[in-house]
């Protein structure tokens, strides 16, 4: 076989990986709806799911079937270009930031030298998913859903690519890969704890996780930017969000908490290990907090978040000079 | 690299031009977002990622989110459609496309009189290049930048301010009215006497009467 050779190798072990991230994201996503009700429900004290199969485990199963034949209704009076494009760029954008995530070692999509910019672009692109859909359902909560969503995220967004800032100086690079390596000894959170803070707190923000639900508020928005949505584009939405919690979870991982590093266990254990950590803290808050009134979030953002972020750069910058001025 | 190139080009000119010919102005800005994206992809083309990324999270990522949070606020329905599409009459853009076609054969004589040595696929620039130059020599171009940000702020605080202000004012000069109406009252009351001397028949009646009954 002339044609095999090893470059065919390489590049179809390549798209084989990004298959299998792919499919593992997606059906990772997809059974955190189930997860996090029984998670939630257990905090609660109650059962949670539990009819369907053993301990509950095919509610997943049950809720997808329910998604993909469920009407998939396009109301009248929206606006069907922009109503069937915000679904698949809020799925799509937060899929292909996977990209830059170094899994393992050896495994991982892509390793741009922009790495992390990357990330930042698509979280940028995210934006307008809620905000396309917020005005093409022509429904006024769907549109201050919208509004609320895009200011809150153009505000996290600002610092918490400046919360990453530190650990960019401190590495020299982009690139999560080199951002991971550089973490052998000691993981970033130790001197980049404000870092981390901002970060975790700009992330649960960005995915409009609870405690910053705000854009989806069912008290007072009756479900925000989705509520003309039903069946799958619906369902786009949800687990568009689910995925949006792995990825930031992963995110956390690869930046502040030594990616693949760990003792005795191999390297994608301990990933998987400290992802589905995180994951479960994203469930907790939910479980734990309530929700803050919209003008204290942006209040928050602003006036205490953001001058974090830049005293930590500031402070960072200055120790990397104190430590080592020649470089 | 160059077919990356010369195809996100295109898209970005056809698309620009669907931003100029669309009449529905938040398709049009669906498009601007489309073009923006293809120029970042021509920056990548070029090997030029920094700037790329730059492009997306700048310009598609916020700046472009501002515009379609305003256009979208000001709830545009089918007059706006119709109204954008009387200005797109021949009559309305004849001239000005003369006059940038003139501009653009002189672009394209410049641009076929110079050399080609400069290729499609550079080599890449690292963002620890774009810092290096940015932070060396045109320092005081950052600067002055930074000053003008700066400047465009404070601007901003103040007039989201100046509203508050007002509306302080303005409730000051409200107290200020009524205070000085109830002083006019006052004035008036004091000032006019005779209303209250005169005694018509009645009154005097009913004068008496009280008093009478507060004797009794």
């Amino acid at each position: 076989m002339s044609w095999w050779t090893p470059q065919v190798e390489a590049v179809l072990i390549a798209m084989v990986q990004a298959v299998v991230i792919l499919l593992a994201v997606v059906v990772f996503g997809a059974v955190l709806s189930m997860v996090e009700r029984r998670l939630l429900a257990l905090w609660q004290d109650r059962y949670g799911p539990n009819r369907v199969g053993p301990f509950g485990l095919l509610q997943i199963a049950a809720d997808m079937l329910k998604i993909f034949f469920k009407e998939d209704w396009i109301p009248p009076f929206a606006d069907r270009t922009f109503f069937v494009l915000a679904p698949a760029i809020a799925m799509a954008s937060l899929l292909l930031s996977f990209i830059v995530i170094p899994i393992t070692p050896g495994w991982g999509v892509a390793d741009l030298n922009i790495g992390i910019l990357f990330f930042f672009a698509m979280a940028g692109i995210n934006v307008y998913a809620v905000l396309f859909a917020g005005w093409a359902s022509s429904n006024k909560y769907a549109l201050l859903g919208a509004l609320r969503a895009s200011a809150q995220t153009l505000s996290y967004e600002v610092f918490m690519g400046l919360a990453v800032m530190g650990i960019v100086a401190m590495t020299g690079s982009f690139n999560m890969r080199d951002i991971v390596n550089a973490q052998e000894n000691v993981w970033f959170i130790i001197p980049q704890f404000f870092g981390f803070c901002t970060f975790i707190i700009a992330g649960i923000a960005v995915t409009h996780r609870h405690p910053f639900d705000q854009p989806e508020a069912e008290q007072e928005l009756a479900d925000g930017y989705h509520i003309e949505y039903s069946g799958m584009k619906w369902g786009m939405f949800f687990v568009g969000e689910y995925i949006g919690i792995v990825l930031m979870s992963a995110l956390l991982v690869t930046l502040f908490f030594g990616g693949w590093h760990g003792p005795l266990l191999p390297p994608i254990v301990w990933f998987l290990l400290k992802t589905v950590f995180f994951v479960v803290l994203f469930v907790l808050l939910r479980a734990a907090l309530p929700r803050p009134r919209y003008d204290k979030v942006m209040n928050f953002g602003w006036k205490v978040c953001l001058p974090l972020t830049l005293v930590n750069l500031l402070i960072t910058g200055a120790m990397i000079l104190l430590i080592d001025p020649a470089t | 690299m160059q077919i990356a190139f010369y195809l996100s080009g295109l898209v970005a000119i056809l698309a620009t031009l669907r931003v100029v010919t669309g009449t529905h102005p938040v398709h049009a800005l669906l498009y601007l977002i489309v073009s923006l994206i293809a120029v970042a992809m021509v920056f990548f083309a070029l090997g030029a990622p920094f700037a790329g990324a730059l492009e997306i999270i700048v310009y598609a990522g916020a700046i472009m989110v501002l515009f379609v949070f305003v256009v979208m606020m000001l709830n545009l329905g089918e007059s706006a459609v119709e109204q954008e599409r009387a200005w797109l009459q021949p009559k309305a853009w004849v001239g000005p496309a003369v006059l940038t076609a003139i501009l653009l054969i002189v672009m394209i004589v410049t641009l076929a009189s110079g050399d080609y040595s400069g290729s499609i696929s550079g080599d890449p620039l690292t963002a620890k290049m774009v810092g290096i130059s940015l932070f060396g020599p045109y320092l005081v171009i950052v600067e002055l930048a930074a000053m003008l940000l700066l400047a465009a702020l404070v601007a901003a605080s103040h007039l989201g301010r100046s509203e508050a202000h007002d509306e302080a004012d303005l409730a000051r000069e409200r107290q200020r009215e009524i205070n000085g109406q109830r002083e006019l009252e006052e004035q008036t009351r004091r000032t006019a006497p005779p209303r209250e001397t005169r005694q018509t028949p009645f009154d005097a009646a009913d004068k008496d009467a009280g008093t009478q009954e507060g004797k009794a």
